[in-house]
């Protein structure tokens, strides 16, 4: 048994955190899917802590001007524009 | 017969003159071409068209290659087999009945069954080794930041690399020589390989060659691969190269590290599909959230959203520290256990995939044992390094691929090793 029990309510609320509608059947199914893969996971539990060295350096460069996508183009692929903005529903 | 291994066929010239001139290579469709759709196998995307062309596919086009056309994948790269995408699934030329192996498995299809010369995939834990497995060709991994990543439509960026597909070793070597090397545009690429020439590498030559051969690796796999894979090992032996066992228990551990980092980074990437850039326009009434989950809802299949809503709960209150910092730790485990493994083998060497293509449709509804199928690549992801895959024989009539894992950057001796394999 998982020590992370998963059941439809959890599912709605981890769908609503990220902003995917589920119908009821989708609901159902992903409660035992994720049960299922969420007590596989459970074996992570005895992973020792290890010390990673990063042997990374930053990457800067210099801050300037670059040719970029023009304002038609970055627009080329929304669904709705208005007066050259992507156009969105409202916020609240 | 159609294979589907293309969602989109279009020609696009290259260069009159260059290494690749006079060859043909196919994209997946992950891969942004610019002027030319770029779906990620997703009907999010059915009709976007990238503004702007992918590092790779400039460096293809500079290097003369004629591109054929976008190739079917899973959706956004998200599976095993090709049959997550939403344009259907690629069938495998080997034997129609069976996967091609995913999650680029219309770049693995084309080219093994001739309708390119090369190809292209991305591999985020297996996505080009594994279907180079399934189709008999050869794949390969590059180390992470050898080859750029500007263009390609993000799934899990930590563990990402864009890598070729060839009918031979050489050719796969070849392509890999005009993609790699640093680009501005893409701040985790790395110096090595800015003048690294790979082609010349593949003479066959393992003579002395140390391989490690991981048991856990071997442990568990198909009967009828582990016959097959032992039978090219012990061809190479025959060539001069010496094989010793090696144990790296963190691997035990490797496709649930690997599952938690890749579903959290998709579930950050994938917030971007809001249907206001891009994405279908729906009749959706409401506010926005209301309006995101409905675009959603309809834009995405079922794996999409289960590893969407997966990685948001293991990254959400609570649960973070659970999943996700051990994880991480899993991962710089498996980076030490790799760095001790090599300190005492050239490369390391394992089946790239413990069972036989899949029939089609056999592993759709139990999306864990497609998971466990990753067992063999996705511990080199998590330890950012090199590996290719390379046709080892059949059993059954069905290919099976011998994985080669090497050093950092080390690419040249996995591709010499992979030369000598019949």
């Amino acid at each position: 048994m998982s020590e992370t029990p998963v059941d439809a309510d959890e599912v709605r609320h981890v769908a609503d955190l990220a902003r995917i509608d589920l119908d009821e059947d989708e609901v159902d199914r992903f409660a035992v899917q994720f049960a299922d893969i969420l007590s596989y996971f459970d074996a992570l539990d005895d992973v020792p802590e290890v010390e990673a060295e990063a042997d990374l350096v930053n990457v800067m460069r210099e801050d300037e001007v670059r040719d970029g996508l023009s304002q038609e183009e970055a627009l080329q692929n929304a669904p709705e524009t208005e007066d050259g903005y992507f156009k969105g529903p409202s916020v609240s | 017969m159609s294979l589907d291994a293309f969602i989109t066929r279009e020609t696009i010239d290259g260069a009159d003159d260059g290494p690749l001139a006079g060859h043909t290579v196919a994209v997946k469709d992950n891969i942004s071409t610019d002027g030319v759709r770029t779906t990620c196998g997703s009907a999010m995307l059915d009709d976007y068209v990238p503004p702007y062309d992918a590092t790779v596919v400039e460096r293809l086009k500079d290097a003369g290659a004629t591109i054929v056309g976008k190739t079917n994948m899973d959706e956004f790269g998200m599976g095993t087999t090709t049959e997550t995408s939403a344009f259907g699934p690629t069938k495998n030329p080997v034997d129609e009945s069976r996967v091609p192996g995913g999650s680029s498995g219309g770049s693995a299809a084309a080219v093994a069954a001739g309708e390119a010369d090369f190809a292209l995939g991305s591999d985020t834990g297996g996505s080009v080794r594994c279907p180079a497995a399934f189709c008999g060709v050869v794949g390969i991994k590059p180390t992470y930041g050898l080859v750029s990543r500007y263009g390609l439509v993000a799934y899990a960026n930590s563990l990402e690399q864009i890598g070729p597909f060839a009918r031979t070793v050489e050719g796969a070597a070849e392509v890999l020589e005009v993609i790699a090397g640093p680009d501005d545009n893409d701040a985790t690429t790395r110096e090595e390989g800015a003048d690294a020439t790979y082609a010349d590498a593949a003479d066959g030559d393992v003579e002395g060659l140390t391989i490690g051969v991981p048991t856990e690796l071997i442990e568990g796999a198909d009967e009828r691969v582990v016959e097959t894979f032992e039978d090219a090992l012990a061809d190479l032996e025959a060539q001069g190269a010496e094989t010793h066992e090696v144990s790296l228990p963190s691997v035990e551990r490797a496709v649930q590290a690997y599952y938690v980092i890749a579903m959290s980074e998709a579930s950050s990437n994938l917030a971007r599909f809001d249907g206001v850039r891009y994405g279908p326009a729906t009749e959706a009434e409401g506010n926005w959230n209301e309006t995101f989950a409905a675009v959603r809802e309809e834009g995405f299949g079922d794996e999409v959203k289960r590893r969407i809503l997966l990685g948001t709960y293991a990254l959400s209150a609570g649960y973070h520290d659970k999943y996700y910092a051990k994880a991480q730790d899993a991962r710089a485990w498996l980076k030490q256990d790799f760095d001790e493994a090599l300190a005492e083998a050239d490369v390391l060497a394992s089946p790239t995939m413990p069972v036989l293509p899949f029939e089609l449709g056999e592993s759709l509804d139990d999306p864990l044992q497609m998971y466990l199928a990753d067992a063999n690549t996705v511990p080199v992801n998590l330890a950012n390094l090199p590996a290719i895959s390379v046709p080892a024989g059949e059993a059954d009539g069905l290919p099976v691929g011998l994985q080669l894992i090497g050093g950092a950057f080390d690419e040249r001796t996995i591709i010499r090793a992979a030369s000598a394999v019949a």
